[in-house]
Parts: structure tokens; sequence; C-alpha cells
């Protein structure tokens, strides 16, 4: 197996472990997004260009974006009880 | 501001970080009050309860998660252990039927990407299928979320042109152009390269999020509503599934249909393969799109 591809597979396992093992919310999502990517150009090395067109574009670009608007709105209900908290003490 | 419980103390990594939202969206004229240091004797018994169970849990937790994880991992393994090599030549699955594909697949669908012809033409039952169990999901999740529309009233998409900065918008402007000339080449090349309906309209989906981020949504609303993503949406699905019936009941009988495959290797080749891609595309497009309208603001 080519040494590229080796070093490749390594991140991927680096990188779904330390998804799983990271506090900080956002910074899984990127190490996430990260792992789409490696997983898109491991695709094309297989000889699929279409899964990896469509890995970078969904695994990347768009379930990356729906997790991240996720977080803020989460922040937002956080933050609107942290007021209602406010009021009422 | 004393955090007690666990899942507080989890989710409490950004509140000083990200006061930015605090500042623009947060009402100025709110007084601001001491955050309460002490919490009320009736809540004290549940919390410690709460925070109890929760130590234990959070004790147990790991350890199962773990023995779950190496078991897995383990049944995996063997079941790769016992798979074929990589390309190797007798492997079960090689037997006459893909070598059809691969002998007579470019002079029977008109289609030079031999996917391109398995999915729209020799497997487009099962595509038809799988579309409609994707629309029916797609479905489901628009009455989820758009039941919860007038429950919270959003706030308004100004202010998310109000927050937008300089290099988000130079760099959108100079980038969506590209990514949806790029989604529109991959749509249309779908039975001469890689790529297809389904990728060229994420590509083209991401471009739209994309603009969507920069500059708002009052530009994209005048051509992307909810009553055209309906109308784009019945009207491709409804192409599919009438052309594909057509298409069926001419294969089955034995009948001449008007779609030939052409010139195998031209743009206008391949019978159906480039409307239903063309078709495939746009309901994803929109679908993509709709999908992070609704997350953004509670409606497309």
């Amino acid at each position: 197996m080519d040494y590229f591809e080796l070093l490749l597979l390594g991140l991927l396992v680096v990188c779904g472990i330390s998804t799983c093992l990271t506090r900080n919310l956002l910074a899984s999502l990127i190490i996430f997004m990260a792992y789409s990517t490696i997983m898109s150009v491991l695709w094309a090395l297989l000889k699929a260009p279409d899964l990896a067109v469509t890995e970078a574009a969904v695994g990347a670009g768009i379930s990356s974006i729906l997790l991240f608007i996720t977080l803020k709105k989460l922040r937002d209900i956080r933050r609107k009880a942290n007021d209602e908290k406010d009021r009422l003490s | 501001m004393k955090k007690t419980g666990f899942l507080e103390r989890f989710r409490a990594w950004d509140e000083d970080r990200f006061d930015l939202t605090e500042r623009t969206t947060g009402d100025l004229n709110r007084p601001m009050r001491p955050a309460p240091t002490d919490r009320t004797v009736s809540d004290e018994p549940v919390q410690r309860l709460a925070a109890g169970e929760m130590r234990a849990f959070s004790r147990i937790y790991p350890i199962l998660a773990a023995i779950l994880g190496v078991v897995l991992i383990a049944f995996l393994l063997m079941t790769v252990y016992d798979l074929p090599p990589f390309g190797a030549a007798n492997v079960p699955a090689d037997n006459e039927v893909p070598a059809r594909y691969v002998r007579d697949g470019m002079a029977e669908t008109g289609a030079v990407n031999v996917v391109a012809g398995v999915i729209l033409d020799y497997r487009a039952f099962d595509t038809l299928g799988e579309s409609h169990v994707l629309y029916t999901a797609l479905t489901a999740v628009l009455i989820l979320l758009l039941s919860l529309r007038d429950a919270e009233p959003e706030p308004d998409p100004e202010d998310v042109l109000m927050r937008r900065d300089g290099i988000l918008t130079t760099t959108a402007a100079l980038l969506v152009p590209i990514i949806v000339l790029f989604g529109i080449y991959v749509l249309l090349n779908g039975h001469l390269g890689p790529g297809g309906g389904f990728s060229g309209g994420a590509i083209i989906g991401a471009g739209l999020i994309l603009y969507a981020i920069a500059f708002g949504f009052t530009r994209l609303e005048r051509m992307l509503n909810l009553k055209s993503f309906r109308i784009i949406c019945l009207v491709a699905l409804c192409f599919y599934s009438v052309s594909k019936c057509y298409s069926f009941f001419c294969g089955a009988n034995g009948l001449h249909t008007i779609f030939s495959p052409g010139t195998p290797g031209r743009i206008l080749s391949a019978g159906l393969i480039l409307p239903l891609n063309i078709a495939v595309g746009v309901v994803v497009a929109c679908t993509m799109y709709g999908l992070y309208s609704i997350f953004q603001r509670g409606r497309i």
C-alpha cells in the first residue's frame, strides 16, 4: 500500500477518535469536517471520484453547516434561559 | 455563576468566548443584573440528586462504551479479514452481470459513465424507489420543522445582513459563481464523467448556502421561497416518475421508445439519463438550501 494512503488512514483514525474525545463542541465539529475531507481524498484514491465529490460537498460542507447552526441555536436557547434566570432572581 | 450540573459544565465552553452575539442581537436596554451566586433552598436536594446520578452514570458510561467499541471493532475486523483483496479477479460479485454492464453498457444506454448507466437505466427502478423514500423522509422533516414555526418567532433576517463582514462577502462574491458553475458542470456531465444529479445538486446547494450566509436571505427569497420550492420539487418528481413509467412500460413490452441512446460522448445523448440527472439535481439543490433556511430562520 502506498505511504500516502497509510498516512491518510492513520489521520482518519486520529480524527475519528479525537472527534469523540474533544470536549469543545466547535473543535469537535471542525475535526469532523477534516475527517470528511480525508475520506473524500481516500474515495478519490480508491477510484471512486463521484463518491469523492459527493462526500466533499455533503460530508464536509452541508452536514457541517447544519451542525454549526444547531450549535448556534443551542447557544441562543441557553442564553435565553440565562436571561430568564436573571430576570427571576 | 456557579456551574453545578455535569451537562452544564460540559456545555459551558463558549459562554465567555462568544459574547459577540450577545452584543449584536441582545437587548441593550436590559438592566445588567449580577448573576445569582446561590440557589434557592427548594431545588437544592434535586440538584444534588441529579448531580449524584450524573456522576455515577459518567463513571459507568466510559467502561460500557469502551467494551461496546472493542466488540464492534472486533466484529468489523473479522469481516474485513474474510473479504477478498481489493481488485482481485475472482470475487463472487464479478459474474456475468457486471461483465455485461462493462461490455455492452455504452452501446445499450449511451452513457460513457457506466455508473450513471447502471443507476439511471439498468437499475432505474431501484433509483425511482429510493428517490421516493428520500422525498418522503424530507416531507416528514419539513412537517416537523415547519410546525415549530409559529411557536417561536425567529429574529429578523436583516440582522444577518448587518453583521456581515468584508472578508466573507468578498470571498463569497468570488467563489459562489465558480461553485455554482462547477455544480452545473457536474450535473450536466453525469453521463459522460464522474458526478451526476446528486453530486451536482449538492454542490449547487452548497453554493446557494454560501451566498445566503454572506448576503442574507432577502435576495434569494425572490427566487426561492416555499411556493417555488413546492413547484420545483413537484414538477421534477412527477417528470421523473412519469418518464420512467413510460420507459418501464415500453421496455417490458418490447415497444419502441422515443428516447434513444444517441451517440455516446455527446452532451445530448444517453436518452433519459441527462433529463433525469437535471431533475434529481434541481430537487437536491432546493432541498439542501431549504434545509439550511429552515434550520437558520425557521422557514423557507
